[in-house]
């Protein structure tokens, strides 16, 4: 029987916690600062918004698609909540109406997404590819390529806000990370979105419902970007059209990629996804505080993607029998 | 004749320290076919897959033509001149029939173009003296089973290979085709190839080989002349033990019509298709490969669309359409297509044990627990062999992943039970285990829809038994009826109309 690890771990989040524990030994050596609580508080919040994401985007890869849209989705759905706050006087009752707006238009949004990849039979790469130009598009052209500055200083007052000492946006972080993993992994809908993913005709001949499970991991995601839209455009209390979660979607996938997830879908972990999130962010931290040029650190980004994936490609498969 | 071609010393594999070949130490004599058998997880596999260099010995050695060989790819298998035969094959669907043969390896002009022209001449040669009929053109996909087998052959012998490896060939063939693929590998062997054969049907690996090897539990058990080994002393030693009756006693059923299926058709694929099954009953579906069996067991499980029909479950209509409404009437389907469609390699033992029935562990969270439970249920129901409950699938041998797939079926609690070659693939112990669990069920209670390609297990099986020929039902046998030569003579359009 295999071990079984607390709080949901499994032993395939081995090798991305052990990088977590290796990167945080090196980084305590490299810099003083780096063991600070608030130092390594800010690393929390910094991935949170494009984590959370990437707990959504989990699913989407487990289930054997990909969304590209989430990026641009965050930029739309925070600049919508920015409009409704204004709109409603920016009190309580506006900042409510926000977040159900932004979770509800997230929704639609990879409703959207997971309808025509599912029924339409187009590849999930095409679809949101093309929400993603659609989503950046509409926020260009909603906000005349400028700013969406909150007129609430709740809104703001929000995004900046702790509880017991912990930035909200970690809180939430980490609440959706239980609760998904608890989807993932104990309920009848995360088992068959790695049946589906894993071979779709099984799924089929076992009575899945290939195309509504998969569909559901798009709205699963579009949730996700509903929670770090609002985050994220009440943490600066406004949302820059042109710049505003750029690149999130990269971030969402590395992170999920890092944590031990495979792009071959049918198989994945949600606290990967956090180990994978948190790596990211100690990286861009030690090089930071390394006075590392900011063009430089893409690069480091980059090859430790392709390490990650390079050392878990399919090693518990080999060597296995047929 | 009596010099070897290939001597392994010592063989031995071990997966995480689980002995699975066990010091093999035989020689191939160059120009002979020779059969390997032995149940499923004996290391048949293993043991050619090592000949044919997709996995490397965890100690010994093999010499090839008297020089010691270190076999580290299947490329490097190929230079010295062992081919291997994969039971599923290693071709490429969208490409076409010489392009397959020629892959790695094309035909080029003076110009660096292809040489498409040489390359279909050169096929045609090939496919001329394996005696087959397949276009050097056609696209892969739209060959028969029997086709893609002789593309692979030719393959092989493009290369001049020396060593032949063909594992469970026979499997999926008609008993025609089964002739001219013996046919072919006689000639091969008459120009002085050698070919290993790995079979479960016995009786052709005595007709064919000239010696059997017989393996068990990863060890040696003997190598011996196939005519000195008669069948019953193959199995015998295949298992060791005695293996008594290897077919249930069939029971007359008396019970009521639980299952109707009227006038069912599918364009182009299926027509007018009627019959019954009483609760307790066998019914036996006969007829060569394409005849539309398998199609009728997926238009009734609603994964294949119906353009007319009704089927009724213990008297009562199911609505048509999807597998969900199909399982929620009481039927189950275990499909021909193991590792396609039946099971998830991928995924833990009770995983799939719990597949389909999931509802009932989840509420909502599902429940380790009396999942394990279940599945150790199964475990010892079935004798299905794993390292433990939750072991991946994969390392799991064929026969025990079909248990597996059964189970899953059955823990739906269903009412009918639909079979489609329940034994595939899978070792003589296996088989008999199953043949016994599909009487059970039906002593239970439980209609079956007996599908399979096997003569001799539907006239083992069923009491009843219907023959279908071009997506049609063209005769109906029953008791002292079913003989292998009348289900033959409907299947091919002697007897029954054309």
């Amino acid at each position: 029987m295999r071990k079984r690890l607390p709080f949901g771990l499994k032993t395939e989040n081995a090798l991305s916690l052990g990088a977590l524990i290796v990167l945080f030994v090196l980084s305590s050596i490299a810099s003083p600062y780096f063991l600070q609580v608030q130092n390594l508080l800010n690393i929390l919040k910094q991935v949170s918004y494009s984590g959370i994401i990437g707990l959504g985007m989990a699913f989407v890869i487990i289930g054997g698609g990909i969304d590209l849209s989430v990026g641009s989705m965050t930029a739309f759905i925070g600049a919508i909540a920015v409009l409704v706050v204004n709109w409603l006087g920016g009190g309580a009752w506006a900042i409510a109406a926000a977040w159900v707006c932004a979770l509800a238009l997230g929704a639609v949004s990879g409703l959207f997404n997971g309808i025509v990849v599912t029924k339409g039979r187009v590849a999930p790469f095409i679809v949101t590819l093309g929400t993603l130009a659609i989503f950046r598009s509409l926020t260009l052209y909603i906000g005349n390529a400028g700013q969406f500055i909150s007129q609430s200083d709740a809104y703001g007052n929000m995004g900046m806000s702790s509880v017991l000492g912990v930035p909200t946006a970690v809180w939430v972080f980490f609440v959706l990370a239980f609760l998904l993993s608890g989807l993932l992994n104990r309920t009848r809908y995360g088992r068959y979105v790695c049946a589906v993913g894993s071979n779709e005709k099984v799924a089929t001949y076992a009575a899945i419902s290939v195309d509504k499970t998969r569909l559901l991991t798009y709205v699963i995601t579009g949730v996700m970007v509903g929670f770090s839209g609002v985050l994220l455009s009440s943490r600066m209390n406004s949302v820059n059209s042109s710049n505003t979660a750029v690149n999130f979607e990269m971030d969402a996938i590395a992170a999920v990629v890092i944590g031990g997830t495979p792009m071959t879908g049918g198989r994945g972990t949600i606290w990967g996804v956090v180990i994978g999130a948190i790596i990211l962010g100690m990286i861009n931290n030690m090089l930071n505080m390394l006075s590392v040029s900011a063009y430089l650190q893409g690069t480091v980004k980059g090859l430790v993607i392709i390490a990650a994936v390079f050392i878990q490609r399919d090693s518990s498969r080999r060597g296995s029998r047929a | 004749m009596t010099d070897a071609l290939v001597r392994t010393s010592g063989i031995t594999k071990e997966f995480s320290s689980v002995r699975v070949l066990d010091d093999i130490s035989i020689e191939i004599r160059a120009g002979e076919i020779l059969g390997i058998i032995g149940e499923n997880g004996a290391g048949k596999s293993t043991f050619i897959k090592i000949l044919s260099g997709i996995y490397a010995p965890t100690s010994g050695s093999i010499e090839f033509d008297g020089r010691r060989v270190d076999i580290r790819d299947a490329a490097a298998a190929k230079r010295i001149g062992i081919s291997l035969i994969p039971q599923e094959f290693n071709l490429i669907e969208t490409l076409n029939v010489y392009e397959n043969i020629f892959l790695g390896a094309e035909l080029r002009t003076g110009g660096g173009l292809l040489d498409r022209r040489g390359m279909i001449a050169q096929t045609r040669e090939l496919m001329k003296e394996l005696g087959a009929t397949v276009d050097p053109a056609a696209s892969i996909r739209t060959l028969s089973v029997a086709q893609k087998q002789m593309v692979e052959i030719a393959k092989a012998i493009k290369v001049e290979s020396r060593l032949l490896i063909m594992d469970e060939p026979t499997t999926v063939l008609t008993a025609r085709e089964i002739d001219i693929l013996f046919g072919l590998m006689r000639r091969l062997k008459a120009r002085g190839v050698t070919i290993v054969y790995i079979s479960h049907k016995l009786k052709e690996v005595r007709s064919i080989c000239d010696r059997v090897m017989i393996l068990r539990d990863g060890r040696f058990i003997c190598l011996e002349e196939a005519d000195a080994l008669e069948i019953d002393e193959m199995a015998r030693r295949m298992v060791g033990r005695e293996l008594n009756q290897i077919f249930p006693p069939k029971r007359r059923s008396e019970g009521a019509v639980a299952f109707r299926v009227e006038a069912l058709a599918v364009p182009d694929i299926l027509s007018d298709l009627s019959f019954e099954i009483r609760e307790g009953e066998i019914l036996g579906f006969a007829g060569l490969i394409g005849a539309g069996r398998t199609e009728l067991a997926e238009a009734i499980m609603g994964i294949r669309r119906i353009s007319s029909g009704r089927i009724f479950v213990g008297g009562r209509e199911l609505r048509i359409g999807s597998p969900a409404s199909a399982v929620n009437a009481g039927l189950a389907y275990l499909s021909e297509d193991r590792q396609g469609a039946g099971v998830l390699t991928s995924f833990a033992l009770h995983k799939n044990v719990t597949l389909v029935s999931l509802a009932e562990y989840a509420h909502p969270l599902i429940s380790r627990a009396k999942e394990l439970e279940k599945t150790r249920f199964y475990v010892d129901q079935f004798e299905i062999k794993a390292p433990s409950l939750d072991a991946r699938l994969e390392n799991l041998s064929g026969g025990n992943q079909q248990k597996v797939s059964l189970a899953k079926s059955l823990d739906t609690d269903p009412k009918v039970l639909i079979v489609d070659e329940p034994t595939r693939g899978v070792d003589v112990k296996a088989k008999r285990d199953i043949y016994a669990f599909i009487r059970e069920l039906a002593d239970r209670g439980l209609a079956v829809m007996f599908i399979s390609s096997e003569l001799e297990e539907v006239m083992g099986m069923c009491g009843r038994v219907i023959v279908m020929r071009e997506g049609r039902a063209v005769g109906e046998l029953t008791g002292e009826r079913i003989t292998e030569e009348e289900i033959m003579y409907y299947a091919m359009g002697i007897k029954g109309g054309a």
